[in-house]
């Protein structure tokens, strides 16, 4: 199921074009304008795809000591799932901890500590709990616990990073030794995927102290130093037999990016995670590394606010969006880190995705023929961008350098990254935002289009699609979800003004000594979840 | 030793203390000053106003900082540095982890430091205009005019990278033996060096340079004193006090103003605990870590007026 680059779509000039603009010096600025001059043709596929598929047929081995560079760290880090919020966070919870299910390569939740999730209506589930399963410290792992490991995300006072997905459990009780009934305010059909985020891991029943991390997980905590490193060691009496394949994995930050390839240069780190395409070339380069590209993580995306001016005028959205070339801007802005998207947000590897809904070509004439029918040729547009929004600068350089030659002004305000989320996103009548991949359609939408979400971004109101999207959460049927999330997908790329051109690739660089990780939509290091599978080949 | 001395170190010691608590107050309203608070920024993006005060009431944040202040202060005073509410754990223990790490970073680069810049320094004095002195004084210009992050750079490239003699990171496993240990020192250990012995060669050179042309040394040379007795005898006991001085300043910012290098090297040292606290708006962090920065500050800065004063022979 997972969503492959087709790298035949993108010929080896195109390549070569812009990596001999770079060698002969150009800047990141120069290539835009040389391709925005339309020098370059259409493009599809990451440069860097594919690399990280061989992995996956060779034979696990046993044991070694695993080292890998995360990009952030703070002595915020933490092993409390209520406060887990960064990435190495969500690392933390996927090495100690396990969820009762996980969410595979299409979204698709897979059972974990549960055995089935079971429910008529989709508002009263049961869930069956795996038998036989051990905390660290011995204790068996019984409904009492995974009762107590929700409630906390429930929980006002513990101000809960999940809290938003939590509260809809208005009840959660066991109803014995090995089973765990939920209620929800209203139909969810989603809740065994909810279930498989990272926050909602199970630690033992009472359990304030989290100095150590006492979970089910493939690794038992050996330091855990805030801010400094993470070490954790293998899991003798692990549950699962086929996982766990190192002696012992630590994990810290290095925050700067060069630091962070130097060290895998020299061999003082195995995983690098989430390099940048500056560094793809020498990781590239090198025959002892490799990089594993993941096609999701987040994407950012242009937003027209349709209750101000000039977004009110429907013939400047259809002039933007005839005129946003994603080629352009998934070559020489992500330079292959990413993949062109279709206007609405659920991913391609997601089993919801409509692949029916096309995104219109790049067409500078009818562009122009719009924005004369709006009248605002010639006529300063401003457009708000930030760094805050991950490439949106060079995004809306693109679009600039396009608009000038039909003669529409666009006026590009670069903002500070500091505020940009309070001050400017979605209150600006054109800008840039950044959305990071979540796990579910319904999330998605709920949070991003729904007729009264606060993060509407470019204030779509639709009671239809409110109505549909309550439908589809309450379905039990498949294949009904999947139609009208199809249908949601069709109606959001339409009528929504939030013009999304690609999806941001992350990119994790690794020693080809490692084994067993695959891309995973989620975003890097396999979704932060790398514990299980990953190996070291001595 | 005369009563007049011990007034005068008596004095720079109450001054010391002045200080330690006029920078209490602005580090603690400063700080204070920071847009935003803890409570948002550990709730981040998806910050509701209820939850923000909620855990702004948990927290304790919700009470005048003029409270806060003095519980703050008493609490240092009682060895109680306070609680950090990110890390949910003691200031003190994070600080605990690191402060470790940065002493023996400035111990390590203060005994290379200061022998070799003084020699290098006073040598320069001695053979004044010869070769030496002037390849001494152009490297240290060149030196000072690189920035540190460059040299470490450079240094990592070349050393880790290309040769792979060194490790790239001063991250120590926690399993090492002393060989692993020395390795992860050289560069960051080099990089200070280089950046803090510069100053301290020119000024300790011009201090003596200085006194060279002073009328007790004219009059040590028409009694017939060599260079070098001139120098060593009379000329460095009164140059004493500006390169004290001199040694003081280059080395205050040892603790807390090595950031470039923990960064570049991902040592785990105060620095950067610093900087997490004050992009995390961890209070009692940034609070404690300034004042232990300050603290240092003002031991070497009073050691060096106490030593200035004990070294001036009019004062004995």
């Amino acid at each position: 199921m997972t969503h492959q680059f087709d790298k035949s779509r993108f010929s080896r000039n195109d390549d070569s074009a812009v990596e001999n603009a770079i060698r002969r010096g150009a800047t990141r600025r120069d290539l835009l304008r040389m391709l925005a001059a339309g020098g370059v043709v259409a493009a599809t596929a990451g440069m860097f795809a594919g690399s990280a598929r061989n992995a996956v047929a060779q034979t696990p081995k046993r044991g070694g000591a695993l080292r890998v560079a995360l990009n952030s760290t703070s002595t915020a880090d933490t092993l409390d799932p209520v406060r887990a919020s960064a990435q190495g966070d969500y690392m933390r919870m996927s090495t100690f901890y396990n969820k009762l299910t996980v969410l595979d390569n299409s979204f698709t939740p897979q059972m974990e500590l549960a055995e089935s999730f079971d429910t008529t209506d989709a508002k009263v589930w049961t869930i069956k709990l795996k038998t036989g399963v051990t905390f660290h410290n011995g204790k068996t792992m019984d409904s009492a616990d995974v009762v107590y490991s929700l409630s906390r995300h429930v929980d006002p006072k513990l101000t809960s990073r999940a809290n938003a997905l939590a509260k809809a459990m208005t009840k959660i009780e066991a109803v014995d030794k090995s089973t765990v009934r939920i209620e929800l305010d209203q139909p969810n059909a989603d809740l065994p995927a909810i279930l498989g985020t990272y926050h909602f891991v199970i630690i033992p029943d009472g359990t304030t102290e989290f100095t150590k991390a006492v979970g089910t997980g493939p690794y038992i905590t050996e330091v855990f130093e805030p801010g400094i490193r993470t070490v954790g060691k293998r899991n003798p009496n692990y549950f699962k037999s086929d996982a766990a394949f190192v002696d012992s994995i630590e994990m810290f930050g290095i925050p700067d990016e060069n630091a962070r390839l130097n060290a895998l240069l020299s061999g003082d780190i195995h995983i690098g995670a989430s390099m940048d395409a500056r560094s793809a070339p020498l990781v590239k380069a090198n025959p002892n590394l490799r990089l594993m590209v993941a096609p999701g993580g987040s994407y950012t995306n242009l937003n027209i606010r349709m209750d101000m001016e000039p977004g009110s005028k429907k013939d400047f959205i259809d002039g933007v969006r005839a005129l946003i070339n994603r080629d352009a801007i998934n070559r020489a802005v992500l330079r292959g880190f990413g993949e062109p998207h279709n206007d609405q947000p659920i991913q391609r590897a997601s089993r919801y995705f409509n692949a029916e809904v096309v995104p219109p070509a790049f067409d500078p004439e009818r562009a122009k023929h719009h924005f004369e029918k709006a009248g605002l040729l010639g006529v300063g547009i401003p457009l708000v961008c930030s760094e805050a929004a991950k490439a949106s600068p060079d995004m809306a350089m693109v679009l600039q350098q396009d608009a000038a030659k039909i003669g529409v002004t666009i006026d590009v305000q670069r903002m500070p990254a500091d505020g940009y989320w309070s001050n400017q996103w979605i209150k600006a009548p054109f800008h840039f935002g950044n959305i990071n991949a979540r796990p579910t359609a319904d999330i998605l939408f709920s949070l991003l289009y729904k007729s009264d979400a606060a993060w509407n971004e470019s204030r779509y109101v639709n009671p239809k699609f409110d109505q549909m999207l309550l439908e589809a959460r309450g379905s039990l049927d498949e294949a009904q979800r999947k139609q009208i999330y199809g249908e949601m997908q069709a109606m959001v790329a339409k009528d929504a003004a939030t013009i999304i051109p690609a999806y941001i690739a992350s990119a994790d660089a690794m020693s080809t000594k490692v084994g067993g990780l695959n891309p995973h939509p989620l975003g890097m290091l396999q979704g932060y979840n790398i514990a299980d599978t990953v190996w070291l080949d001595a | 030793m005369n009563k007049r001395i011990l007034e005068m170190i008596g004095g720079r010691l109450a001054v010391a203390i002045l200080s330690l608590f006029l920078v209490s107050l602005a580090v603690f309203f400063i700080t204070e000053l920071l847009p935003g608070d803890t409570a948002q920024e550990l709730l981040g993006q998806a910050v509701t106003t209820e939850a923000a005060s909620q855990l702004r009431e948990t927290l304790g944040l919700d009470r005048p900082a003029i409270l806060r202040y003095f519980e703050w202060i008493f609490g240092l005073l009682t060895g109680d540095l306070g609680y950090s509410h990110v890390s949910d754990r003691p200031v003190a223990s994070l600080v605990a982890e690191r402060l470790p790490n940065s002493l023996t970073l400035a111990a390590v680069t203060m005994a290379i430091t200061i022998p070799l810049a003084l020699s290098l320094g006073i040598f320069a004095a001695i053979w004044k205009g010869s070769i030496f002195d002037r390849a001494i004084s152009s490297v240290a210009i060149m030196l000072v005019s690189f920035p540190e992050f460059m040299i470490a750079t450079l240094l990592v490239m070349w050393l880790s990278v290309y040769l792979q003699w060194l490790p790239a990171l001063s991250f120590i496993p926690t399993t090492a033996d002393l060989h692993t240990v020395v390795l992860a020192y050289i560069m960051p250990v080099s990089v200070l060096v280089f950046g803090s012995c510069s100053q301290m060669i020119r000024l300790s050179r011009a201090a003596i340079a200085d006194a060279m042309v002073t009328p007790y040394v004219e009059m040590a040379m028409l009694k017939g004193a060599s260079r070098s007795r001139m120098v060593l005898g009379h000329a460095l006991p009164n140059s004493v006090a500006p390169i004290v001085n001199s040694v003081a300043l280059s080395m205050s910012g040892l603790l807390g103003g090595v950031i470039i290098v923990e960064t570049v090297f991902n040592y785990p040292g105060l620095a950067k605990l610093m900087v997490d606290g004050v992009s995390t708006r961890d209070m009692p962090l940034i609070q404690t870590c300034s004042m232990i920065f300050c603290g240092f500050y003002l031991v070497l800065i009073t050691a060096a007026d106490i030593i200035a004063i004990l070294s001036n022979p009019r004062l004995r």
